[in-house]
């Protein structure tokens, strides 16, 4: 085996750009196939920490006064799917607000009362989709002294939207970098055979088994797979640093957002599939060329 | 055909025939060959020699006919079996078939490579071959760096350093000057001395008379006209 990784190694090195090309061609479509890996593993676990308690604020009228807090706790709690509720007192919700935006001090100080409405902050129980909890928070709405409830429905909703659709698209995107990817792997294996007849020729007349011959082309293929997911993943979690605390920051006001790179197992899977995906560009194009 | 010398043939043709298109290239040829024998195939050109060497080796199948290599039917021969027997080969061609792109030392060593054998092993079987043919200093050389002389002294290195039963050389001399030619029969004859069956095909019968002796079958138009002793 050692021959023919040496072997491989040395035909890599002689056709470097050829080589290069492919690898760069494979690393980038597993890098779109692991950037919707990505966003679905992502979007899977925003989702299920939602369904599993996501917070909704509950904006009071400006007529209530904290005394008539335990009476409305009552009655949220008697709805149901809450498992967790905390009041906000306005006064604390302007000292809050006032840290937030210490720079605009003069403006705070130009108030001549409070303008912000008490609040409660609830943690809902598990729902199944996201028209339950709509329909959770209407409930909410239509109690007294409630103003009006955010649960961030306005980015939820959108989400669940561009989620749906990209699971979609995302399939069919995978498909197409992968099969685009297969193809240049296939070309590469082709115009190296090619470039390479003579030696071939010789080979099989001196007694070489096609094994022998073949051997350091499906190892040159599997070496670029690899080599292709490796740089694929390598550009993702650059990427991936450079723009997902800014996702963070400005989602994480409604929902809590783990926002986390692949799992060992899918960077695993993602190496292993490439690597694959060498070999099999490498098979489809010998089995056609010797035919 | 006399049955009881072709008994331990190494090598036995039955009427075999070619066909290119329309064209016979081999017509109705029956040979047969005794283990350790040096066989010049001689006749103008087109007359079928380089075609009785392809039918030996498998490049090319016969139209007609049957042969067999110590008793084996290449007819039978399955492509699984088709590098074992060609490991039995050593071949020698008058465009030498080297790979440019591989040394001196790795063009001979593929041989043994594709044989499985050990590192070690080719390393001391390459270089002593290499030594035998005066290619010791070139071993690192590449093939288009060396003479027309010098590389079929490679080809040669590379045809015995399997230690192969048979030695098929097409034209081995045909693009060499007297002296190169001279020094590559040399070593064909030093390896027949050794026990090999040898075949070489060639149009310089002048050269080969003046310094082979073996049996020189004569082909004209793909039949064998003529088979006579050289002495």
């Amino acid at each position: 085996m050692t021959r023919y990784i040496k072997k491989a190694l040395a035909d890599i090195r002689s056709n470097r750009f050829l080589n290069l090309i492919t690898i760069v061609t494979i690393s980038l479509s597993i890098l779109v196939v692991s950037l919707f890996l990505l966003f679905f593993e992502n979007a899977s676990r925003v989702i299920e920490s939602w369904n599993q308690g996501g917070r909704a604020m509950i904006y009071l009228e400006s007529a209530f006064s904290p005394e008539m807090l335990p009476d409305l706790e009552a009655r949220i709690n008697s709805l149901g799917a809450v498992e967790d509720m905390r009041f906000i007192p306005k006064s604390q919700a302007l000292e809050k607000l006032k840290n937030e935006m210490s720079s605009h001090t003069r403006f705070f100080d130009t108030l001549k009362h409070n303008p912000l409405p008490h609040a409660l902050e609830i943690r809902m129980k598990t729902h199944g989709d996201f028209q339950e909890v709509a329909a959770f928070a209407k409930k909410i709405g239509a109690l007294e002294m409630v103003e009006s409830v955010e649960y961030g429905q306005g980015w939820l909703a959108r989400f669940l939207k561009i989620f749906s659709l990209f699971r979609i698209t995302g399939y069919a995107m995978c498909g197409l970098f992968l099969l685009i990817a297969l193809f240049i792997t296939a070309n590469t294996v082709r115009l190296a055979f090619y470039s390479r007849r003579l030696e071939i020729e010789i080979m099989r007349l001196v007694g070489a088994t096609e094994g022998f011959i073949k051997t350091p082309f499906y190892v040159e293929g599997l070496f670029q797979g690899f080599l292709g997911g490796l740089l694929g993943l390598l550009i993702l979690l650059a990427a991936f640093f450079t723009v997902s605390s800014g996702i963070s920051q400005n989602l994480s006001t409604y929902v809590y957002l783990d926002i986390r790179f692949l799992s060992v197992k899918a960077m695993g899977l993602i190496i292993l599939a490439s690597t694959f995906l060498g070999w099999f560009g490498c098979y489809l194009s010998l089995k056609q060329i010797l035919k | 055909m006399n049955l009881d010398s072709s008994k331990h043939s190494i090598i036995r043709l039955f009427n075999v025939t070619k066909r290119y298109g329309a064209k016979l290239a081999l017509n109705d040829v029956s040979v047969d060959i005794q283990p350790g024998e040096f066989i010049f195939i001689s006749g103008p050109s087109g007359a079928g020699k380089s075609t009785l060497l392809k039918v030996l080796y498998l490049a090319e199948k016969v139209s007609e006919g049957q042969i067999l290599i110590n008793g084996m039917n290449l007819a039978r021969i399955s492509a699984a079996k088709l590098p074992r027997l060609r490991r039995r080969f050593g071949m020698v061609f008058q465009d030498f078939k080297l790979i440019p792109g591989r040394t001196v030392y790795e063009n001979v060593a593929l041989v043994l490579e594709v044989a499985g054998e050990k590192p070690s092993y080719i390393r001391k079987k390459v270089m002593h071959v290499l030594r035998t043919t005066g290619m010791e200093k070139k071993a690192n050389a590449l093939p288009p760096t060396l003479s027309g002389g010098e590389q079929q002294r490679v080809a040669v290195a590379r045809a015995v350093v399997g230690d192969p039963d048979i030695i098929l050389a097409d034209e081995p001399t045909g693009s060499l000057d007297q002296a190169s030619a001279g020094l590559v029969l040399d070593f064909l004859m030093a390896y027949h001395q050794k026990g090999a069956t040898i075949l070489v095909a060639s149009h310089n019968l002048h050269l080969m008379e003046s310094m082979v002796r073996g049996r020189n079958i004569v082909l004209d138009q793909g039949q064998l006209v003529k088979t006579s002793t050289m002495l």
